[in-house]
């Protein structure tokens, strides 16, 4: 039971938020690289006021998983880097948390173009 | 200064091609957006909670989610079915974790053919270069103001 309800409130959230992606291009008429930025913003946003991570506390993955998650992931390194080393700690701290996405999508990348062939 | 002005197509120009234009499925994509979106981070929702049955721990669990969704949407793309995919969900796969490794991926095998340093590394970050520059900027500012509110 209390697996269901993770499912459905992650199924419910993420749906919510690439609704919101595909809103932005389609209403908006913004280009995705447009639309993925203002998404990530938004999380940064909602990241520094501490809405964030209610919502990851509430959705699971179905918060986690968005891109506007990188933009809190930036956030709460920072304040986690600002706690221990004030400003400083700002610069050290920011990419902490997104650094296994980044690592992760370069290797696998480039794993990809060794040996993976471009469609022409 | 004088403004100049770009030439501007006649109105009865643009009517024609307003008309012409097929207008875009709204519903259906938005639909498809959400259906699909929603389902991969139930997905991984799903895997996190299989993980977290064992011995490993909720932050490791959550780390090796999103290792395997990274991974895996390098594959597909890799397989140019990630693409296709894309097409019929639209932001559903655009907007996940997944849909940055993609990009990623994507740019690195399109140009391959210039050269690994010239090709692939240089146009690694083409589009999800975005993201990482304006999350950087917006994050820094917003934790920057949150620390001075903080002080304060």
């Amino acid at each position: 039971m209390e697996f269901l309800t993770e499912f459905f409130r992650a199924f419910f959230v993420g749906g919510l938020f690439c609704l919101a992606g595909q809103l932005l291009m389609d209403v908006g008429k913004f280009t995705p690289a447009h639309a993925l930025s203002i998404l990530v913003c938004l999380g940064s946003f909602l990241g520094a006021i501490g809405a964030y991570p209610a919502l990851v506390r509430f959705a699971g993955f179905g918060a986690a998983l968005p891109i506007s998650s990188f933009g809190n992931s930036l956030v709460q390194g920072a304040l986690a880097g600002a706690r221990g080393g004030g400003v400083l700690g700002l610069f050290t701290g920011i990419l902490s948390q997104v650094s296994a996405g980044i690592a992760a999508a370069v290797l696998f990348g480039f794993i990809v173009a060794l040996f993976g062939k471009a469609k022409l | 200064m004088k403004q100049k002005s770009k030439p501007q197509p006649p109105a009865w120009y643009n009517n024609i091609i307003k008309k012409h234009t097929p207008p875009r499925p709204l519903f259906r994509n938005c639909l498809a957006a959400f259906l699909g979106g929603g389902l991969l981070c139930a997905l991984a929702q799903t895997a996190h909670y299989l993980l977290t049955l064992g011995q490993i721990t909720d932050q490791a669990a959550s780390t090796i989610v999103m290792l395997s969704t990274v991974a895996l949407a390098a594959l597909f793309t890799g397989l140019n079915l990630y693409d296709k995919a894309g097409q019929c969900l639209g932001a559903g796969l655009a907007v996940p974790i997944s849909g940055f490794a993609n990009s990623v991926a994507a740019a690195m095998l399109e140009h391959k053919s210039e050269g690994y340093v010239l090709g692939s590394g240089c146009n690694s970050f083409k589009l999800a270069g975005a993201v990482v520059i304006f999350g950087l900027i917006s994050a820094f500012l917003f934790s920057f103001a949150a620390l001075l509110l903080d002080m304060i």
